[in-house]
């Protein structure tokens, strides 16, 4: 027994240790080149401008389901700020970056952004992937009167005057792509989707456009997120006879669905799938093979053919090992921290409303192209961009929409649109 | 300071009590916003925990679907705040999945009483409802605990699926009111952790109270040994059944308090992850004593918050090894070590007066 | 016609994959009563088994001998999990017999390091495994109706499973002593039976046999490290259901739990199908609460 008393003892220690490092060393932080201050001074107000240096907060999942597909988005947001920081910085100051993780928890993550705007008085957050995570943060946001750049496409619905969104909303993803399908007289479309938020309402939308356009919405399946068997729903497509699968699934369920697509000897030549949650980190998982022939819908590929985007792309394979791959969130992060340091420099002063005054209009030449911010909703206007996955697990560009396209988060251009929101 | 050892343990624990009451409610002069608003989910999961420690600790039932009580009584006040912020209109989330008029199910929940009813009635009438359907058909110990995963997995793709009535996977956000005052104001704020802390308090007395009572010596009577209770005449099942019922009521309460803090609930906080992190609460504070709860809860929940922004890619080794460690060389939990630690000191402190007295007796001379 | 044919066919391919991963854990919780919260976790490593093996072939040998890589991944996967299981239970489970509950929140701490170590080691997101291509296509019973040779393949392996774990404890010496243990652990001891040994050997094969059941899943599933989570309560309650203590309750449980699910799956979706499942299920344990074939015995617990 005397052996176990001395193992329990010393877990104790072990353990009071730990509790104890935690609660010295507040914050950790990887920035491009910035050092760790941890003392949150409740005597500041306004951003925490400290001599030559101006703090921004990313709030990531860098650990839990979620951080599959956030982590990249924090490297590209890092890798901007260290890119600003190497021109100059903004307003003459260096950008430090104090990284949090949200561990795929929405209280962490209204937590966590509480803990930024309070304590460490950030000028900016970047962050966000689920729509979950950007509506628990909101109200933190709106009652601290904080900015948060949330750099993933949703939904809509939304337009907070304390977010900025560079991720695509439906007019710029979905709306489009339909139109493209049912140019291609892909008139009978089977609905599948994971069951959350962004399906469903993304479903709600593509049926009103269908049924306005002459399209035929066949059906509609939802599997539980995490779902990994899909034979049943495979059978269902078979006996539907669809023109087209449109597909909303989200995560590792994209993986079982394909895997099993092509087992049941179905290929991209039988039956066209249009993904939206498929970008080139996950066909990296998934495995080229599978997704051969497939389209995804997006406003950024890897391959998409800007000079801004060859240079991004090469910075980010050697920051980031030559295996890399970017994709559209990764692409909407690294744009969020440069229109931000764009508006900062105009309004010449790290003050929320003075920036976000300032944001109004800014332009960018994005590797997407050039964005435009809207002052209306706080979206940005985007190029919208359909491609086919080739088996080197590359996405080659089919179509594109031409030129930017004006956000519209609540369809309000659109006349079958009508009944969908309030 | 021989006074010190003379005053009865009673006492002591009355002055520990009055201390930590104190202390807690005169958090919010010392605290600022944030560490207040996270000291304030610390208690409401003190809560929670002790109505665990309950039913785990006391009658030896390990419940692993916790969450979804805490989730229904969340999900309660959260109906209730949605709608004060909403006004007249309904919720966003209904008009875009095309509802045109407020459920009737979310009609009562308007009124504030009703709701705080309901985020105590409910998860207690579920728990009585399965307990019905377990207890009394001796299902119990490892497959009763299974069951419990079952019902956290049945009333999770529920929620999450009837996006129209529950706001599906993004939950219920998006509150501004409460009785008419904004929520987002200090002295809002600092009400609602007054209003925890005392809640934790009555709460506290309450399972004391049972705790002490007949009904918890049967408790424990079921816990370590159900077939002699049975045999001396007891049906375990009914305490069973009252046991679960009143710790889902706590953990009701907890939810509905967290919701006031956080100011989201979604069904992520009620799937098996968080309903097992519920119980580790209970584990590492020490189950059997209602304080280890308590402490368990406060100490864990700082832990992940510090640890969490310190070693993000480690927290998840160190939960798993806090688990492991706890279940196997601390069963006890913290207040058990405190506990060895004072018997040990004490056994010390008697081994040297029997040295010095008994070893050498008081003789008149005869060696 | 052709669905009714198909869908018979997918009832039992997902019977035969719960029963892959049921298995070991019937073998771990009926014979040692210790619940494994693990057992996802060592799926995920004999998935992760077969990445490697993949990895070792295609950066070392040949692309012909590519296709050859899928048997050696399954021996692979068997012995990584088979180690770790081994490795497990000598240094943690044993200090667990007799406390189910506790052996319940030690192996969840097990799970989340294990994951979090896969996600060190191979990071986060998932990792692709190409199946070997002598396993492509499919049978094409009548037209209409195509069965992968896939899960032909997972059906017949399964098969192959269940078929030694017969062997291995109704026809072997060592299965002898396991059932011994099992029955009356104090008088196998006095008869001389090493309890340790059988166990840590018992421990090891369960999880042994979620190994391979990982290697086959990377087939037709994701790989990363959290696929664990995925399987991990269906095989509960295929276990709760068939009961414990014989192989023939888990064959029924997964039967039932596929068959039904599929069903349900084709009425409603997939969500509610889930729902349904698992309500039966309560509702099934209400009538027989040891589950369908539940080992009898004179003690009041079972």
């Amino acid at each position: 027994m005397r052996k176990v008393g001395w193992l329990k003892g010393f877990a104790m220690v072990l353990a009071a240790s730990l509790v104890l490092a935690g609660c010295g060393g507040d914050k950790n932080n990887e920035a491009g080149g910035a050092s760790a201050t941890g003392s949150p001074s409740a005597s500041e107000s306004g951003a925490a401008a400290s001599g030559d240096k101006i703090k921004v907060g990313i709030l990531h999942s860098l650990s839990g389901t979620m951080s599959i597909s956030e982590v990249t988005v924090k490297n590209s947001e890092l890798m901007a700020i260290k890119e600003i920081n190497a021109k100059g910085g903004v307003l003459g100051k260096q950008i430090e970056a104090v990284v949090e993780d949200g561990a795929s928890d929405w209280p962490t993550f209204a937590e966590k952004a509480r803990k930024l705007l309070s304590e460490d008085k950030v000028a900016t957050v970047f962050g966000g992937w689920t729509s979950a995570s950007r509506k628990a943060m909101l109200p933190v946001f709106e009652e601290l009167n904080g900015l948060l750049w949330y750099p993933v496409q949703y939904e809509g619905m939304e337009s907070s005057p304390n977010i900025f969104y560079t991720g695509a909303t439906t007019n710029q993803q979905i709306v489009p792509s339909i139109d493209f399908l049912l140019e291609q007289g892909k008139k009978k479309v089977f609905l599948l989707g994971s069951d959350y938020v962004f399906p469903r309402t993304a479903n709600k939308i593509i049926k009103a456009q269908l049924a306005a356009n002459g399209g035929e919405t066949v059906a509609e399946e939802y599997t539980p997120l995490g779902h990994t068997d899909y034979t049943t729903i495979i059978a269902k497509i078979k006996e539907a006879k669809p023109d087209v699968v449109y597909n909303t699934l989200n995560g590792d369920s994209n993986v079982a669905f394909f895997k099993q697509l092509k087992d049941a000897g179905i290929t991209s030549a039988d039956l066209m799938t249009v993904s939206v949650s498929i970008a080139e980190e996950e066909v990296k998982g998934i495995g080229a093979e599978y997704l051969t022939g497939h389209l995804v819908a997006w406003d950024y590929f890897q391959t998409t053919d800007t000079p801004e985007n060859k240079v991004f792309v090469e910075s980010f394979k050697k920051e980031y090992g030559e295996d890399s791959v970017t994709s559209d969130p990764m692409e909407a992060g690294y744009v969020a921290v440069y229109l931000w340091a764009a508006a900062v420099e105009k309004a010449g002063s790290f003050e929320v409303d003075k920036v976000k005054e300032a944001a109004k209009g800014i332009e960018f030449n994005a590797p997407e192209g050039k964005v435009t911010i809207d002052g209306d909703n706080q979206h940005i206007y985007k190029t919208v961009r359909i491609g086919e996955i080739k088996e080197d697990g590359q996405i080659v560009e089919l179509w594109n929409s031409g030129g930017p396209v004006k956000p519209d988060p609540y369809l309000a251009t659109y006349e079958w649109a009508k009944g969908l929101s309030e | 300071m021989q006074w010190m050892s003379r005053l009865p343990r009673r006492a002591w624990l009355l002055i520990g009590y009055a201390a930590a009451a104190a202390a807690l409610f005169s958090a919010p002069l010392y605290l600022n916003d944030f560490r207040l608003n996270l000291l304030a989910k610390c208690l409401a999961f003190a809560i929670v925990a002790l109505g665990l420690d309950l039913l785990w600790g006391y009658t030896g039932i390990l419940s692993l679907g916790h969450g979804v009580f805490f989730g229904l009584g969340a999900y309660a006040m959260a109906m209730h705040l949605k709608l004060a912020a909403g006004g007249s209109r309904i919720p966003d989330f209904m008009g875009w999945m095309g509802l045109t008029k407020l459920p009737w199910f979310w009609e009562p929940f308007k009124s504030f009483a009703f709701a705080a009813a309901m985020g105590l009635i409910l998860p207690s009438a579920l728990a009585l409802l399965l307990g019905f359907f377990t207890f009394r058909n001796r299902i119990r110990g490892v497959y009763f605990t299974i069951l419990t995963q079952a019902l956290v997995i049945i009333t999770v793709t529920l929620f999450v699926g009837q996006q129209a009535y529950t706001g599906g996977t993004n939950g219920l956000t998006g509150y501004t009111k409460l009785f008419g005052y904004s929520l987002t104001s200090g002295t809002a704020k600092t009400m609602a952790y007054l209003a925890t802390a005392a809640a934790l308090l009555a709460a506290f007395a309450v399972c004391r109270y049972l705790v002490n009572s007949r009904f918890g010596k049967v408790l424990r009577a079921i816990r370590d040994g159900e077939n002699r209770t049975r045999f001396l005449g007891y049906d375990p099942a009914y305490y069973q059944m009252a046991v679960f019922a009143v710790s889902a009521g706590l953990a009701g309460l907890a939810g509905m308090l967290f919701v006031l803090h956080v100011g989201i609930i979604s069904p992520t906080m009620m799937a098996i992850v968080p309903s097992i992190e519920l119980v580790l609460l209970v584990a590492i504070g020490g189950r059997g004593t209602l304080i280890g709860a308590v402490i368990g809860a406060i100490l864990l929940t700082q832990a992940k918050s510090q640890l969490s922004a310190s070693y993000p890619d480690f927290w998840l080794f160190l939960l798993g090894a806090l688990f492991i460690v706890v279940t196997v060389f601390m069963p006890g939990g913290i207040v058990g070590l405190i506990r060895q630690a004072r018997q040990a000191i004490l056994r010390r402190r008697s081994e040297n007066e029997i040295t010095l007295d008994s070893i050498v007796p008081k003789s008149n001379g005869v060696v | 016609m052709e669905i009714w044919i198909s869908q018979l066919f997918n009832g039992l391919s997902v019977s035969s994959i719960l029963l892959l991963i049921a298995l070991g854990l019937a073998v771990t919780f009926g014979l040692m009563r210790v619940i494994n919260m693990a057992h996802g976790e060592f799926i995920m490593i004999g998935a992760y088994g077969a990445y490697m093996t993949q990895q070792i072939f295609k950066s070392t040998l040949p692309k012909s001998l590519f296709d050859a890589y899928f048997p050696v991944a399954l021996l692979a996967s068997f012995v990584l999990a088979f180690a770790i299981g081994y490795l497990l239970e000598v240094t943690l489970i044993r200090f667990l017999y007799g406390r189910p509950l506790d052996s319940l929140l030690a192996t969840w701490g097990v799970g989340l390091m294990l994951q979090q170590l896969a996600r060190t080691i191979f990071g986060a997101p998932n990792v692709a495994v190409s199946s070997p291509t002598w396993l492509d296509g499919g049978w094409a019973l009548i037209p209409g109706v195509v069965l992968p040779y896939k899960r032909l393949f997972i059906i017949a392996l399964v098969a192959f499973c269940l078929f030694a774990m017969y062997l291995y404890i109704y026809r072997s010496n060592a299965g002898r002593r396991m059932r011994a243990v099992m029955q009356n652990r104090d008088m196998a001891a006095c008869l001389g039976i090493s309890t340790r040994r059988v166990d840590a050997f018992t421990f090891a094969i369960g999880s042994g046999i979620a190994g391979i059941a990982g290697c086959a899943l990377t087939l037709i599933g994701p790989i990363g490290p959290s696929i664990g989570t995925y399987y991990i309560v269906d095989a509960f309650m295929v276990v709760v259901l068939g009961g414990v203590g014989k192989l023939v309750g888990t064959v029924a449980g997964a039967l039932g739990i596929g068959v039904f699910n599929t069903l349900f799956e084709w009425w409603t979706d997939a969500s509610l199908g889930k729902v349904l499942v698992f309500l039966c299920i309560v509702a099934f344990l209400q009538w027989k609460p040891m589950g369908m074939f539940a080992v009898r015995s004179r003690s009041l617990d079972g």
